[in-house]
């Protein structure tokens, strides 16, 4: 029981400041290059925009080849390319690389489907004041998609903590890399469990959160 | 020339390897400061046919020139312009949900390049215009159906059109509220010297705020009258359909229910003016030997011009009724038999 609370209280913060960052950089760049290629996907697709099958059927390829990996082989495969940009792949950064792949194609078909979700009807009155795309994306896509977009948000930050724990087992830090560690190598059920429990908690609050923004950016 | 001017449009649809032809050939010219009406049933390319007017819908063949502009071959930014003199109000409103009913307008008034330091001004001028200056704040699902028309209305007029563009605008309403936003366009007609073209399946409409009217079916323009002419004489099958659905369903149902299984013919009857039929009945009643009684009689009004409706059941034997008929027949100017 000591041993635990001196190996958590050694290490937890460290760990716990590594997942954070890994998730919070790969979740950013997973968002704003997600919703680029989410917004990009449905405005090749939607007639009302500009349509071209071919565009939206390449770009569509690529994503579901990414996503079509299971992490664990995404993660390695990517470990030369994050060598390549962060350096050390066995690292924090490094894991970030691998989790922002995986983020941006998980995220651009949640956006997508957000904005597609949005009432024809809505875009079609936008369209005939003579708006352009920019205005439209601002005051009509944007908002309407928002409440759509936070859920994803939440879905894709919750997907990425588990990520970022199998980021762990190759060593690239994290607090699943503090359970593989001592809780699982070093037969220290007190730390598994303390990181079980942490996780959940997080967990349930980001979903607390994310849901919380959402019903508030619905105005009906 | 006509203001809007629309010239042997088609409109074909690709849908799995079918072709779909939504609008044939149509021909249209709409003047300045008219209400210009379109009916028919649902799927008649009335929707298809009105969104080629501010470019929402290309058409595969034909042109169609707004204000000396044509449409269809109008560069991005020229499109943009003209469509900035179009209003559109829909039949399900379509306002953004999660903005307020005053960021609702001040999109309009962004996209037209109206300068933001004076949108709430025009703002307010434009929810007083439609009696919701109060609901600015309000989110679109806090206001009842006819307040999001209103809404549609004053969001349609923001950047000062000279056509104002209805599809279905008063469907979706109760007739009540229907009538007030009809109310709402007649005087937007008249004070601003807007054009209306309005679309519909609802002659409730077409009898109150038309001047013209267009009647399509699959496609096509198969009549082109005014609206008292309309409903006095309408000439093609579809409008004949149209224009006597309209009139038979008003007669209540407690009244059809009642003669149901007797013997008899239920005709309508349908006369210009507002003078009185009795001395037909009377004189075919008594020449054939049947028994006339009126349901039902009223007199409806088309800007003012009155066209007489009477529904009669006929009773007595099957050759003296069909004699009846036959002359009710020549002498009324309309005649047409009730389905019961």
């Amino acid at each position: 029981m000591n041993e635990t609370i001196q190996i958590l209280k050694a290490n937890l913060g460290q760990s716990l400041w590594e997942t954070t960052e890994m998730v919070l950089i790969s979740g950013i760049i997973g968002i704003v290059f997600g919703t680029l290629i989410g917004l990009a996907l449905y405005y090749y697709s939607n007639r009302l925009f500009s349509p071209k099958p071919v565009v939206n059927a390449v770009v569509g390829f690529i994503i579901n080849a990414i996503r079509s990996f299971p992490f664990l082989i995404l993660m390695v495969v990517l470990i030369p390319f994050a060598k390549l940009v962060a350096g050390d792949p066995y690292t924090p950064m490094g894991g970030t690389v691998s989790l922002s792949v995986a983020a941006v194609p998980f995220f651009a078909r949640i956006a997508e489907s957000a904005f597609a979700e949005i009432d024809e009807g809505i875009i079609e009155a936008a369209r005939s004041t003579g708006a352009n795309f920019w205005l439209i994306f601002q005051e009509v896509l944007f908002p309407e998609a928002l409440p759509s977009l936070i859920r994803g948000i939440v879905l894709t930050i919750i997907s990425l903590i588990g990520y970022s724990a199998m980021v762990g087992t190759i060593g690239a830090g994290g607090i699943g890399n503090l359970a593989i560690q001592f809780g699982y190598n070093r037969y220290d059920t007190g730390v598994l469990i303390s990181v079980i429990v942490i996780l959940v908690i997080i967990v349930q609050i980001i979903q607390w959160i994310g849901d919380f923004l959402a019903v508030h950016y619905t105005r009906s | 020339m006509s203001q809007i001017e629309i010239s042997n449009v088609s409109v074909t649809f690709e849908q799995k390897h079918k072709q779909i032809e939504a609008v044939k050939n149509v021909s249209l010219k709409i003047e300045k400061g008219e209400i210009f009406g379109i009916v028919g049933l649902s799927g008649a390319g009335k929707s298809t046919l009105v969104r080629t007017i501010n470019g929402l819908q290309k058409p595969s063949q034909g042109t169609v020139v707004v204000n000396g502009v044509d449409i269809t071959q109008a560069t991005k930014k020229a499109l943009a312009a003209a469509r900035k003199k179009i209003g559109f109000i829909f039949q399900n409103f379509n306002l953004i949900n999660n903005r307020t009913i005053a960021q609702n307008i001040a999109f309009a008034l962004t996209a037209g390049g109206f300068p933001e330091k004076a949108q709430p001004k025009k703002i307010d001028a434009l929810l007083d215009m439609v009696g919701l200056k109060d609901r600015q704040d309000n989110y679109p699902a806090q206001l009842s159906g006819g307040q999001k028309q209103r809404v549609g209305i004053a969001r349609a007029l923001a950047n000062d059109p000279d056509i104002l563009l209805c599809d279905e605008a008063t469907s979706a309403l109760d007739l009540e509220t229907a009538q007030e936003i009809i109310a709402i366009l007649k005087d937007i007609n008249q004070r601003l010297h807007i054009t209306i073209v309005f679309i519909t399946h609802q002659l409730e409409v077409a009898k109150d705020l038309f001047d013209r009217v267009a009647v399509m079916e699959a496609g096509q323009i198969v009549e082109q009258t005014t609206a008292y002419r309309l409903f006095a004489d309408p000439q093609s099958s579809m409008a004949k359909r149209l224009v006597n659905r309209f009139l038979d369903e008003q007669l209540p149902d407690e009244v059809r229910e009642k003669l149901r299984g007797e013997p008899g013919v239920i005709l309508t009857l349908k006369y210009q003016g507002d003078d009185s039929l009795d001395p037909v009945i009377t004189e075919i009643s008594s020449s054939t030997g049947v028994a006339i009684s009126i349901l039902q009689g009223r007199i409806e009004y088309i800007h003012s011009n009155a066209i007489g409706v009477l529904a009669v059941f006929i009773t007595g034997e099957p050759s003296a009724i069909s004699k009846a008929v036959q002359l009710f027949t020549e002498k009324v100017d309309m005649v047409e038999e009730v389905a019961r």
